[in-house]
């Protein structure tokens, strides 16, 4: 039982991806495409949580932890830039 | 593991993965940025803690033992979720009042608040970034 829901949250997720993918080719804004990347990454913890699920391991949870991470400081610095031109003034 | 756990945790990895769908698809049909900001901060998040609980039960009916990586993950993402939907919110105002000089002002005495003084009202950001580097 817990396969088969694996498996529907692997192709659940990636359809995700692929239309974060979309958001981020054909955004109107900067900022559309910064949030189609920050959005892209917490669906790959996603995959990789659930990959973890697949293989009963916790080999995992560190890359997605060090993932959230990097989302969460790149965005906060893109839009550092996009509010005052600077990001360490 | 008995069913009942199996069934529980199945439950929230479907439940989990549709949540991160349904913010997708809203990231990627609704009209406007302000309303696609709504779907990944609120909805992908959702997802992505009933991710972490399946995973966190698994593990707690596999071993025996409650895991902590899984909250330090639900708890990181919780946090930080809210305050970077709050700072796209505030770049995007800035951009579009940069753009569109027609918004109102908020009151006589105060400015917007993604602006640092009045004299910055005036110039747009492209301005500010050759003038700093000038």
């Amino acid at each position: 039982m817990i396969g088969y829901a694996v498996l529907f949250g692997f192709a659940a997720i990636s359809i995700a991806l692929l239309m974060n993918l979309w958001r981020l080719a054909m955004g109107p804004t900067v900022l559309d495409r910064v949030l189609a990347g920050d959005t892209m990454v917490v669906n790959m913890i996603a995959l990789i949580i659930l990959y973890g699920v697949q293989r009963n391991t916790t080999l995992y949870f560190e890359s997605a932890l060090l993932l959230a991470m990097f989302s969460f400081i790149s965005t906060i610095a893109y839009c550092r830039f996009l509010l005052r031109g600077d990001i360490i003034e | 593991m008995n069913s009942f756990f199996e069934a529980l945790i199945a439950l929230h990895i479907v439940v989990g993965a549709f949540f991160i769908f349904v913010g997708s698809f809203g990231l990627l049909k609704l009209p406007s940025f302000m309303s696609r900001l709504h779907a990944p901060s609120k909805s992908t998040t959702l997802g992505v803690g009933g991710c972490l609980v399946a995973s966190m039960l698994q593990l707690w009916a596999a071993a025996g033992t409650i895991s902590v990586h899984e909250t330090l993950i639900t708890f990181f993402l919780f946090m930080t979720a809210p305050v970077t939907a709050h700072f796209l919110a505030l770049a995007y105002l800035h951009t579009q009042r940069s753009i569109d000089e027609s918004l109102p002002k908020p009151s006589p005495n105060s400015n917007w608040s993604t602006l640092l003084n009045e004299e910055s009202m005036t110039h747009s950001n492209s301005v500010r970034i050759s003038e700093k580097s000038k």
